[in-house]
């Protein structure tokens, strides 16, 4: 694996800011066990109302960092909050604002889908007895799971399963969402309507943090990005920021790709890079146009012309490095 | 669904619903119910023994089943006898190891404190189910033995263990004390069930060890070498719930074993917080 480019990390929040305008805030957050370090000093900036993927290869500290978040394990050092207040001291009045999907499903086998969010319910005392049923049936309804709500978790597919974990997610009103691969299992159609839910619970307000290792489902509902790399935060910046700092190329295919290349050089640009039937070059500030008059002029056999620009997952894989390896 | 201008505190009411719905996950699940049915047998069979072949008598310690054929009462209570050394422990074993290892198991602890459910109100909630527990499954023995019991031997005045006569009516009463009683010691159990659930994330293993508490607890208890440790040992006055029927009731040795248990409960219930409240959930 190659070390990791580090990138700057870019935070929306800049000193001039409210407090509170942040749902999620963390400061130097560090998680330590035993001789490993899972998280290492992160500073998470979620703007209330984004919805944030949260970014990172298998092992990469994400689900870590969202247990921190959750006061589910405590931090070797740092801080954070949630919704404007600390955690976790402020766990009992925050988290009822907050629905969460922690590394997977996990619910009694014997108990149907509906009796298991009435368990939860009934352990939420914020939460009105009179409605639960109501707001039960709403929740299965909303995933999709209303036909299924009788029958027994254990006979649940996985698809089902993490459609209940939303249900359970979406039981109260939320002001924020903290969610782990929520579309992990689910068949295409499922995808869509999960990705359909999560854009239309954005429209109505809440805060989303989306722990994923699926570009496009970043690229079809983030706002915000964050990438997670051996327990470090290498970037974090909105979607829009990214893809405006990604700088975009030239790409020339021909069948003379020495001759192009000494004419993108002529030209005043560095970083120029040969392949059997192509040259790259970063394109600056020159006019593409007037990259391609000088190429014919200097009768080089241009086939093919275009100005690129590096999609989320090449961003990704250099910030992230190339190797399948999880990160150790 | 929507955002919130001003941050608005949820209002939290005190609640028995996370109790109700914990005693509904005990008592609504087969294995539990399995197991209260085996409880329910064993007050079944000393019965139908009895009644095919009534005892000659005699023997050590409080005997019931000699007096079984006087008074149908007694099958409740020599049920209990048999059942306090492991079946009722294995009970109240298997119900206080589930407790926070059963969820932890299941990955519904991380579910259950992200609610949230505070974690001294978890441990408080399922303790208290714990004990319902205990409770419950000494006096569905009880029932189980006094009402097979009358229906084939009958009731009547009780004879106490100093041989005096007891009305039918503060019999009935003597046999609820001692069941209390039981689950004192039986409740004692169970918080040390509860703290060893706090330590692991396999209920059976949980189980095993809380067993093994016990069955340790009668060995060094039938060690006379070791009588020094007696007083100390939870189990040591298990048995001396024969107290309860005697003429006049003799409170000392009841009184004692229901501090010890009462000790018991309070060090491990402690131990149970000191080790969860902190504790890092990763399954």
């Amino acid at each position: 694996m190659t070390a990791p480019a580090t990138a700057t990390a870019t935070t929306t929040s800049g000193p001039g800011q409210p407090a509170g305008s942040l749902a999620v805030e963390s400061t130097g957050l560090t998680k330590r066990f035993r001789r490993q370090v899972a998280v290492d000093g992160i500073d998470l900036a979620v703007p209330r109302g984004s919805v944030y993927g949260f970014l990172g290869p298998n092992g990469s500290g994400k689900t870590t960092t969202i247990r921190l978040l959750l006061g589910l394990i405590r931090p070797t050092a740092g801080s954070h909050s949630l919704l404007g207040q600390p955690m976790p001291q402020a766990a009992a009045r925050v988290l009822p604002g907050v629905g969460a999907l922690v590394e997977g499903p996990a619910f009694h086998p014997y108990l149907s889908g509906r009796a298991n969010l009435l368990r939860l319910d009934a352990a939420d005392r914020t939460a009105e007895p009179g409605t639960a049923r109501r707001r039960v049936d709403a929740a299965l309804d909303r995933v999709g799971l209303l036909a299924a709500a009788g029958k027994r978790y254990r006979a649940y597919s996985l698809g089902m399963r993490q459609r209940l974990a939303l249900a359970a997610a979406l039981l109260a009103p939320r002001e924020l969402l903290i969610l782990d691969e929520p579309t992990n299992g689910l068949d295409p159609q499922g995808t869509r309507e999960v990705r359909a839910l999560l854009t239309h619970l954005a429209a109505e307000g809440a805060t989303i943090l989306l722990s994923t290792h699926l570009l496009s489902e970043v690229e079809q509902i983030c706002t915000h990005v964050g990438v997670m790399h051996l327990g470090r935060l290498v970037a974090q910046a909105p979607l829009a920021e990214l893809r405006a700092g990604a700088v975009p190329r030239v790409r020339v295919e021909t069948d003379r790709p020495e001759a192009a290349a000494r004419v993108l050089r002529e030209l005043g640009m560095s970083g120029v890079e040969t392949a059997t039937e192509t040259a790259t070059a970063p394109l600056g500030r020159l006019a593409p146009e007037k990259i391609v008059a000088e190429l014919v002029r200097h009768d080089v056999p241009v086939r093919g012309f275009a100005v690129v620009a590096p999609d989320l997952e090449e961003m990704f894989v250099s910030l992230t490095g190339e190797g399948f390896d999880v990160s150790g | 669904m929507s955002v919130v201008e001003a941050p608005v505190v949820p209002v939290r009411r005190p609640s028995t619903r996370l109790l109700r719905s914990e005693l509904w996950l005990i008592f609504g699940r087969r294995r539990n119910w399995a197991g209260l049915a085996i409880l329910a047998v064993v007050p079944t069979i000393i019965a139908i023994a009895v009644k095919v072949s009534p005892p000659g008598g005699g023997g050590e310690g409080p005997n019931f089943f000699a007096s079984i054929t006087s008074n149908g009462l007694f099958v409740a209570l020599a049920a209990l006898t048999v059942e306090l050394p492991l079946f009722l422990p294995l009970a109240v074993a298997a119900i206080s190891a589930d407790a926070i290892a059963g969820e932890a198991n299941l990955g519904t602890l991380r579910y259950l404190l992200t609610v949230p459910v505070e974690r001294v109100r978890m441990l408080a909630v399922k303790y208290t189910a714990i004990v319902i527990f205990a409770l419950t499954a000494t006096l569905l023995v009880a029932a189980v033995g006094a009402l097979l019991g009358l229906a084939l031997f009958g009731g009547g005045p009780v004879t106490t263990l100093s041989g005096t006569q007891l009305s039918f009516a503060d019999g009935v009463l003597r046999l609820l004390g001692v069941c209390v009683y039981i689950a004192c010691g039986l409740a004692a159990l169970g918080a040390i069930g509860l703290f060893v659930s706090t330590l692991t994330e396999q209920p059976i293993g949980a189980t095993v060890a809380i067993l093994i508490v016990n069955v340790l607890s009668f060995v060094l208890d039938s060690i006379p070498q070791l009588s020094w440790l007696h007083p100390y040992l939870l189990t040591h006055y298990w048995m001396n719930y024969g107290d309860l029927l005697r003429d006049p009731v003799s409170w000392s040795g009841t009184g004692q074993g229901a501090l010890v248990a009462g000790a018991y409960a309070l060090v491990f219930w402690t131990a149970a917080w000191a080790r969860f409240a902190g504790r890092d959930v990763t399954s």
